[in-house]
């Protein structure tokens, strides 16, 4: 039987990643992404995890590193953070495009200047169109859980792609929270090992990463995408089965009282704790809201997304990131762009918030739900607002 | 050999574009980025070979009469072979199309 024990996130998703039998880390540290790394350094050094644990002198190294564990069929293992996810950012690419199943936690972090180290999305937004499946996760146990499940899912025959899973900087990485570790027995029965299917071997020699002429990119382009947006199939089916196993259940659009609601508020991330107690408290005051939680980020789940709002007037899309000199916030203009073409469709309106670690209590999303609300019924000139900027 | 890389269709790649065959380069026309192309005065030609040695593409074979030729298939129409050839066999000529 699983254990609930206390234990900080970053701690727990160490110890996932053990059970999980990972076979090469490469990974540099970098604030709040280190505590992970460095439990997993500690593994290794320790002998309680069989790995390489590779210690590069960048984000760019670690992330080229894993690329090349991956190409030679190992179970691959990174985290990073913030400046860390954009040095590494070319290299995600040919993750992706290469097909390799890497696993990467993001320990989510504003970007400088000015230097921030706490967290907000706008890390994870800037690698957004990489081609990685995306999860976002709003506490320690969702984290655990995903991790699990997010080698399941990238090393698929079906998928063979990387797969980020997104948690707040210290909001949930710092955290110690109660977290139930499945047992070694119940990891290794739900997680089969790797088997790339052409992984480097000199005795049968594949060449990864060629050169890519007009007659081919195309073709290659097209297929990832294909592959990515299929990939949502075993996403699906990897989390059925994860909750027929371990009775937690996990949808790429989260719903929480929002069947009746006319009025949907939108997060992502460890926001959407508050934002419950926030629709809790307005619902005990009469208001008909509701929250729905993105959980799947890419591939984007536009079915779930149309099926969630589809009785819905009001749509209030909170960001934690800004897209300067856009249209909304990142997460709005997806939002509206997957809304734009239906027959009904809730008025979206859209707020940026929570920047640089900045909280937003309960008592702020009320407040955002009610000016979401007024700005729906008046209209405004501005496409977005950002909520709690002092004037 | 199955079909050319120009020919295959998205679904017929392999994951990640993987290259399984060996020496698939040499399907790689790289005379497409040709502007010039050599020709010959083989009457001048001493058979040295240096031409051989110098072309940076490796195109240039001797052919049945023991004359060094470029492979027009790879030939880039760098014009190495045109400066290198002691006894100037080789001019480089505009390509009409």
């Amino acid at each position: 039987m699983a254990q609930r024990v206390g234990m900080e996130v970053s701690v727990a998703i160490g110890e996932m990643v053990r059970m999980a039998d990972a076979d090469v880390i490469a990974a540099y540290p970098i604030t709040p992404q280190t505590h992970i790394v460095e439990h997993l350094a500690e593994l290794v050094a320790d002998g309680e995890l069989d790995a390489e644990y590779i210690p590069v002198e960048s984000e760019h190294s670690a992330m080229s590193a894993c690329l090349g564990a991956a190409a030679a069929g190992a179970r691959t293992f990174t985290a990073t953070a913030g400046q860390g996810l954009e040095l590494m950012h070319e290299v995600l690419y040919v993750a992706s495009s290469m097909r390799l199943p890497v696993v990467m936690t993001v320990a989510n972090r504003a970007l400088s200047a000015p230097l921030s180290v706490w967290s907000d999305h706008s890390d994870a937004m800037a690698c957004r169109d990489t081609g990685w499946i995306q999860i976002f996760t709003e506490n320690g146990q969702e984290v655990v859980d995903n991790v699990l499940c997010a080698f399941r899912i990238a090393e698929d025959a079906e998928v063979l792609l990387p797969v980020m899973v997104h948690l707040d900087g210290f909001h949930l990485s710092h955290v110690i929270e109660p977290i139930l570790l499945p047992e070694q027995g119940e990891v290794s029965a739900f997680l089969p090992p790797n088997k790339y299917p052409l992984p480097l071997n000199p005795e049968k020699p594949v060449a990864m990463g060629d050169f890519g002429p007009p007659f081919i990119y195309t073709e290659a382009k097209w297929a990832q995408e294909v592959n990515l947006k299929k990939s949502k199939e075993t996403i699906l089916n990897v989390w059925r089965q994860f909750g027929d196993s371990f009775r937690r259940h996990y949808q790429p659009v989260e719903h929480y009282r929002s069947d009746d609601a006319k009025v949907l508020l939108l997060t992502m991330g460890s926001f959407s704790e508050t934002a419950m107690t926030a629709i809790d408290s307005m619902r005990s005051d009469g208001k008909d809201v509701g929250l729905i939680r993105l959980r799947l980020w890419r591939p984007f789940p536009f079915e779930e997304l149309r099926q969630a709002v589809k009785n819905a007037e009001v749509l209030i899309v909170l960001d934690r990131a800004l897209s300067f000199g856009g249209p909304a916030g990142p997460v709005a203009s997806e939002i509206k762009a997957a809304l734009y073409n239906q027959q009904t469709r809730p008025k979206i309106v859209s707020f940026v918030g929570g920047l640089g670690g900045r909280d937003i209590t309960a008592k702020g999303f009320t407040e955002i739900v009610n000016r979401g609300i007024e700005v729906a019924q008046k209209g405004s000139k501005d496409e977005f607002e950002i909520f709690g900027v002092r004037e | 050999m199955a079909k050319r890389e120009n020919e295959l269709t998205w679904r017929e790649l392999e994951i990640g574009v993987i290259a399984t065959e060996p020496g698939n380069a040499s399907q790689y026309r790289t005379g497409d980025w040709r502007s010039q192309k050599p020709v010959y005065l083989f009457e001048r030609c001493i058979k040295c070979g240096m031409c051989q040695l110098f072309c940076p593409e490796g195109c240039v074979q001797q052919n049945a009469e023991g004359y060094f030729e470029a492979d027009l298939y790879y030939c880039k129409g760098c014009g190495i072979c045109a400066r290198e050839c002691p006894t100037m066999v080789i001019t480089m000529e505009e390509e009409k199309e």
